[in-house]
């Protein structure tokens, strides 16, 4: 955290909209291939993204990295904020506390994701095909299903705040009317997002993605 | 006037005290008797008056630091019933009772009531909120300003620096080195001013440091809070805006 925090705090602001906000649209929209299209279009995104050009460049590039630095950054801020809502409940200062809430509650369920699914394909327990069922078995375990909602809730609440707080900390919502619009917007992107997200999440308890399951514990039998 | 009878109704007050700078603080309650009209400074002068508590022991009188009694010096800045304003204008009869009076936290407090507004001082000084017209020989007039904009910019020359606004932001306290929205705000009014703009960089770089207006978090509260109505999130946004202009044009070496 040395040298001039202006530049990491911007390299910050920066990172959460390039790319790590336009990462959050493709997942939700490559999810909802499995609402929309069921187990054949959820594997058919998969093999989509799988099938670009440098993809590990880009995932290690465009994902992981500004993840790790946007989110220790994020906990260090999160740590330095001295939240008052007991004695300013106003609601942009509710937004100012979720917004760290949320970020904390988001850190640790994208470890826990990506540890479940990304991590297994990478050590080799299971192959990109098998990730509609490796969700089915998540999604269908109650416990896991609820953590899954609120991690989701969560990250979604914190890309569409944290899009208002960008374009105030760039300067291009200025005026209190600007800002306020703003908001509005980002509360209807945060109702689509959290949607998509919840009908493939839905959509994954389903019965096609649990046969594909079973037979996947087939394989694994034999 | 019924001047025979004794006066009945009281107000009732539990001040948080300090003897030293270093010492713990701690509370003390009093009971006073109403007047009509009453400011919460007119409450303390009875108690130093007669500095006893409400259980009729003896204490010193409570300390605190006023001015211009009207809401333009800012002195009199203090945590009432939870909330930072102005001792000044918080009238008895519109407060709840009993009326807590709290030193703002955000300051090293003197003694009782009274804080070290320095830092605030210092913030302006940093990013020096002046216009330097001082030279060895006359400048003549300046440029003029245009009068829409001289309406906008007196509202925010309306600051008094009383630090309502640094104790309202959860992201002034000790773990951080933010400067506050006072002195952004201070820095778009210098540069709002023809002649203060010729200096106009200079301040943005200051905030372009540690300590500088990234600390903002956006919680808004010291809009809320700014006892003379100043806009100051829109000053933190607008010189968000100058400093992301002068990030770019220093990059690109314009």
């Amino acid at each position: 955290m040395k040298g001039n925090s202006y530049y990491s705090r911007k390299l910050h602001s920066l990172l959460g909209v390039i790319p790590l906000s336009l990462f959050i649209l493709s997942h939700a929209l490559t999810n909802f291939s499995a609402a929309e299209g069921g187990p054949q279009g959820f594997k058919d995104a998969v093999a989509f993204i799988n099938g670009l050009p440098i993809v590990s460049v880009l995932e290690l590039v465009g994902i992981f990295l500004p993840l790790l630095f946007h989110g220790v950054y994020g906990l260090y801020l999160a740590y330095q904020s001295n939240n008052n809502l007991g004695q300013f409940s106003y609601g942009r200062n509710w937004a100012f506390t979720l917004q760290r809430v949320s970020g904390v509650i988001t850190f640790i369920f994208v470890f826990w994701h990506v540890y479940q699914t990304r991590f297994q394909v990478f050590v080799g327990n299971i192959s990109h095909d098998d990730l509609g069922s490796t969700m089915n078995e998540i999604a269908t375990n109650p416990f896991f299903f609820a953590l899954y909602v609120i991690g989701v809730v969560a990250a979604v609440f914190h890309f569409a705040n944290g899009m208002w707080a960008f374009l105030v900390s760039w300067g291009i919502t200025v005026g209190p009317r600007a800002q306020r619009i703003s908001s509005y917007v980002w509360m209807v992107v945060f109702v689509i997002v959290t949607g998509l997200f919840m009908a493939s999440l839905i959509s994954f308890r389903g019965d096609e993605f649990q046969e594909a399951s079973a037979a996947l514990e087939l394989i694994r039998g034999v | 006037m019924a001047v025979t009878e004794a006066p009945t109704k009281t107000i009732k007050l539990v001040i948080t005290r300090q003897d030293k700078p270093d010492s713990k603080p701690y509370t003390e309650t009093f009971e006073i008797p109403y007047r009509p009209n009453m400011n919460v400074i007119s409450a303390l002068m009875e108690i130093q008056r007669n500095p006893v508590q409400n259980d009729g022991q003896s204490t010193s009188p409570v300390c605190w630091d006023s001015n211009c009694l009207e809401e333009v010096c800012g002195a009199c800045s203090m945590n009432i019933n939870g909330k930072p304003r102005q001792a000044c204008t918080a009238l008895v009869d519109k407060l709840e009772q009993p009326i807590r009076l709290e030193p703002m936290k955000t300051f090293p407090v003197v003694r009782d009531l009274v804080v070290n507004r320095e830092r605030m001082f210092g913030a302006l000084k940093r990013v020096k909120a002046w216009i330097p017209i001082d030279g060895t020989y006359d400048l003549g007039p300046g440029p003029r300003m245009a009068e829409t904009k001289r309406q906008w910019a007196y509202e925010l020359s309306k600051c008094m620096t009383c630090g309502v606004c640094l104790e309202a932001c959860p992201n002034v306290n000790e773990k951080t080195s933010f400067i506050g929205p006072a002195a952004i705000s201070q820095v778009r009014l210098f540069n709002a001013h023809p002649t203060g703009e010729m200096n106009k960089d200079e301040r943005l770089e200051t905030l372009m440091e540690d300590g500088g207006i990234e600390g903002c978090g956006n919680s808004q509260n010291c809009v809320r809070a700014c006892p003379k109505g100043i806009p100051l999130t829109t000053s933190i946004a607008a010189i968000n805006k100058d400093t992301t202009k002068q990030l770019f044009k220093k990059w690109l070496g314009m």
